[in-house]
């Protein structure tokens, strides 16, 4: 049988995708709620899955991955376990929200292009308007929505994470 | 007497710039447009493409409806069309100075320049300067394929390419990626070209209006070994060559070259000048024997031909189990190839080493396939070099000749010496029909009083003919277009073919429309080539390979019998599966797993096809209900090119062929059980 607290293995995410596409008819018309629902499993697109999801539809590879580069909210690349977004939209950006976005990536070492922190513990991300305008600038961590952040604010946000993450 | 009135249909037509033009049939009013010989110019429409409506050159004012883009509006009849505005050709000119602003402009340098259409229609649209700041970001150049070179910075984004490879090859290389500043066209995951499905038929170069893609050059290795006192450089000349290198300096299409080509490589210091249609005519002997043979003896049919490069990797990819039906026959470019390298020597009295093959191709798949591992022997090639029938053009001008100019020489004896039959295997059906007329006499014995099979002659993508033959039927297909290929390939896969011979080309035409050929602005070109072909042959005096007088002397002096032990070194080869992706897998246990058992099932699509992801289902099940996560770790490969006897499962490093789910746990079972794998 199988250990309790095990953490959820990558044979049952791949059994997952097979299910997934099998609900889907393996219908190459299928391939943006499929490449959804693959999401949801892995938190992003592993580039192996996407070969085996252009094995099963039939389709080239380049396609799947043109349309998994094509919609933002496919990522081709891992996130990490904490997801920082920062609201952009026009409320937070004339709230000077591209500060706090420079403060965190700072707190961070994130340089260049890069989103994820070399330890795969945050992903930083921007967001064009999280709907929150009244509480502009705003800042989301892992669901939990914070509003009228600093630069100061954010980065203490941040490092609150660090601290537990620290402990366990 | 009576009187009849007739009342005529009225004309349906639409006016464009005044003058009023019939719809007669046309898709779209660009189709109407450039036949009313108003050549608007645009990127992004191919006739044989569908139409994607992104370059915005074809635009027009339709009365009462505004801007349009032709191309994507269907005529309507009483429409009022404008082609030349004021607003039109600001729109345009705009459109290609945001182009060029996103472009790297190194116009000189480019091998596309001269026959760039992007500079071709910034002249004509009178584009005088760029007005935006340019926003272009170097990127780097894809030197990873042996026939393509995909130079990124160049790319206008029409998508010409994208729609070749995947609407007439079937295949689906390169596609769109990514979106807004950073869209590009791209092979699946970014990868090398070369790393992926692409079978090097150049036909995304061939569409490509830049020099985003181009025919990979190797010109600079031909020129130096040209300069190298210690080698004797032979030159071998490919049917659909001679028909069009002319137009590279203003002949018109199809007009046959063959002695000014010759003359040229002499004058660039080839030391021999050898016909490639001299072992097209090995290749009818052999592919007919071995046809015939199969026919016969009840063996593996329907024969593919196999003398396309980009067909023989697409089924090596594509088609396992049809590997058996592809002739054995090698294709005549490394025919002769084998053949020089095997007498040229001996009869110089130099050494092999010395020896360097360069062949000039309408091809760009046949640089690949001169530098197939099958094709070298004691690690010297077959063939050394490929140049395309474009870069041949290149070092003629580059030494300054005046092609039209060049007294007409003669091929060198006697691997320059050829019939018809071989000269028209640069047509699409020439290959069919020169077996045709070696069959026919085979069959009834006696000379055939005409040798032209117009049964297999023509245009379109599949042809299928049916030839009686004394009291034999032969029923045949040609096809050109790898997606018309795979469609007959499923069939004869399933079993739903009795066609005895299936003749395959992956270009347009077959090779007179290869991708090395010059660029043509010429809409009848290919069809003019094609002509120019036939005519060669109806000029020769023989028609049917057997005739050869120098091949029969070949057999007797080098090759011994047809279809014997030496004619198979020399002319004949195999073929192995190939994976279509490149190395990957998919881990699905955890941990490190050096101290575990390894399973990798292969989930390729081939074996995907015959059920292997049952087969990992099955292990993933086994490995969980009796928790062996901590000593089996099982992953996804694609691909052990081991194809036809799939699904494939590999345990321990040892494989299992038509592995099927029971049998998969089974070996998993036992092997735990001797206790082989370490255990937690
Ligand atoms: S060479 Fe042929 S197969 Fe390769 S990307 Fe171009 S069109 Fe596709
Ligand atoms: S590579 Fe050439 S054909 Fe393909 S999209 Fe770019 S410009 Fe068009
Ligand atoms: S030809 Fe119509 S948009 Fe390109
Ligand atoms: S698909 Fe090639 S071995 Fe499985």
């Amino acid at each position: 049988m199988r250990t309790p607290g095990r953490p959820a293995s990558n044979g049952r995410k791949f059994e997952k995708v097979v299910t997934i596409l099998e609900r889907n008819g393996r219908r190459p018309a299928r391939l943006i709620p499929i490449l959804q629902a693959v999401q949801e499993e892995y938190r992003y697109l592993p580039q192996e899955v996407l070969t085996y999801v252009a094995t099963a539809l039939d389709v080239s590879p380049a396609r799947v991955f043109g349309v998994a580069t094509f919609y933002a909210h496919f990522a081709i690349q891992p996130k990490g376990k904490h997801l920082v977004r920062l609201c952009d939209g026009t409320a937070c950006h004339v709230k000077d929200s591209l500060p706090i976005l420079d403060a965190v990536r700072k707190r961070l070492g994130l340089e260049g292009k890069r989103q994820t922190t070399p330890d795969m513990l945050f992903t930083v991300e921007t967001v064009a308007c999280l709907g929150a305008c009244g509480l502009a600038p705003v800042m989301v961590i892992d669901d939990q929505v914070h509003g009228q952040v600093t630069p100061e604010t954010a980065v203490r946000l941040v490092e609150e994470v660090i601290a537990k993450e620290g402990q366990s | 007497m009576e009187t009849v009135t007739a009342t005529l249909p009225a004309l349906k037509t639409v006016t464009i710039d005044g003058i009023a033009v019939p719809i007669e049939g046309e898709r779209n009013l660009l189709e109407l447009i450039r036949k009313a010989d108003i050549d608007l110019p645009t990127f992004c429409y191919h006739s044989d493409l569908s139409v994607y409506g992104a370059c915005r050159l074809c635009i027009v004012d339709i009365a009462g409806r505004g801007i349009q883009g032709a191309c994507s509006t269907p005529p309507e009849p009483g429409m009022t069309v404008r082609t030349q505005t004021d607003e039109l050709r600001r729109i345009r000119q705009i459109s290609i100075e945001l182009l060029l602003a996103n472009h790297d402009q190194q116009c000189p340098t480019c091998p596309k320049s001269t026959s760039c259409q992007l500079q071709d229609v910034a002249r004509r649209l009178g584009v005088s300067q760029v007005r935006f700041k340019s926003v272009h970001s170097p990127r780097e150049l894809d030197r990873s394929s042996p026939s393509l070179l995909r130079d990124p910075n160049k790319c206008i984004l029409c998508g010409d390419c994208v729609r070749f490879c995947s609407e007439i090859q079937g295949i689906g290389a390169i596609d769109f990626a990514y979106r807004g500043h950073d869209v590009a066209v791209l092979p699946a995951f970014g990868h090398d070209l070369a790393a992926g499905e692409c079978v090097n038929c150049g036909q995304c170069a061939a569409v490509c209006p830049t020099g985003a893609l181009t025919p990979r050059p190797e010109v600079d290795e031909v020129w130096r070994a040209l300069h190298d006192p210690k080698k004797t450089v032979v030159a071998q000349i490919a049917p659909a060559v001679r028909v069009a290198l002319g137009e590279e300096f203003g002949l018109p299409a199809g007009t046959s070259a063959s002695g000014q080509i010759v003359a040229a490589l002499k004058r660039l210091g080839f030391s021999a000048v050898y016909d490639t249609a001299f072992s097209a005519d090995l290749t009818v002997i052999e592919e007919a024997n071995e046809f015939l043979r199969r026919k016969a003896t009840g063996g593996r049919l329907p024969l593919f031909t196999s003398c396309c490069p980009a067909w023989v990797k697409f089924a090596e990819q594509h088609f396992p189990e049809l590997l058996p039906n592809l002739s054995t026959c090698k294709s005549p470019q490394q025919m002769l190839g084998a053949v020089i390298k095997d007498t040229l020597p001996a009869a110089r009295g130099i050494a092999p080493a010395d020896v360097v093959v360069v062949s000039i191709m309408p091809c760009t798949a046949k640089k690949f396939e001169a530098k197939r591992p099958e094709f070298a022997k004691d690690g010297r090639a077959e063939v050394d070099h490929v140049l395309t029938t474009q870069e041949l053009a290149r070092m003629i001008s580059e030494a300054g000749l005046r092609f039209s100019k060049l007294k007409p020489e003669s091929y060198d004896m006697p691997l320059g010496f050829k019939t018809g039959a071989g000269v028209i295997f640069g047509n699409s059906g020439g290959v069919s029909e020169a077996v045709l007329r070696y069959a026919a006499e085979v069959i009834t014995g006696t000379k055939v009083a005409s040798p032209d099979f117009h049964a297999v002659r023509g245009e379109d993508g599949v042809r299928l003919a049916t030839v009686t033959l004394g009291d034999t039927t032969l029923k045949l297909a040609v096809v050109h277009g790898l997606k018309n290929a795979r469609a007959l390939a499923d069939k004869a896969r399933s079993g739903e073919c009795d066609l005895d011979l299936i003749e395959v080309m992956a270009c347009p035409g077959g090779c007179i429309g290869g991708a090395g050929q010059p660029v043509s602005h010429d809409p009848e070109a290919r069809r003019k080539r094609t002509r120019g072909l036939y005519d060669a042959d109806k000029n020769l005096d023989l028609h049917s390979s057997q005739e050869n007088p120098f091949v029969t002397e070949c057999y007797a002096k080098h090759l011994g019998e047809i279809g014997g032990k030496r004619a198979h070194e020399l002319l004949h080869t195999h073929y192995g599966n190939r994976r279509r992706i490149g190395d990957e897998t998919i881990r699905l246990g955890e941990g490190p797993s050096e101290a575990k058992l390894n399973v990798r099932v292969c989930v390729g699509t081939n074996c995907f096809l015959k059920g292997s992801q049952a087969v990992l289902q099955g292990l993933l099940r086994e490995v969980d209900e009796n928790d062996l996560h901590d000593s089996v770790a099982i992953s996804a490969s694609f691909c052990f090119e081991k194809c036809e006897r799939g699904p494939t499962v590999e345990l321990d490093g040892k494989r299992i062929q038509r592995c099927q789910p029971e049998q998969a746990i089974a070996a998993l079972r036992e092997q735990l059980a001797a206790g082989k794998a370490p255990q937690p």
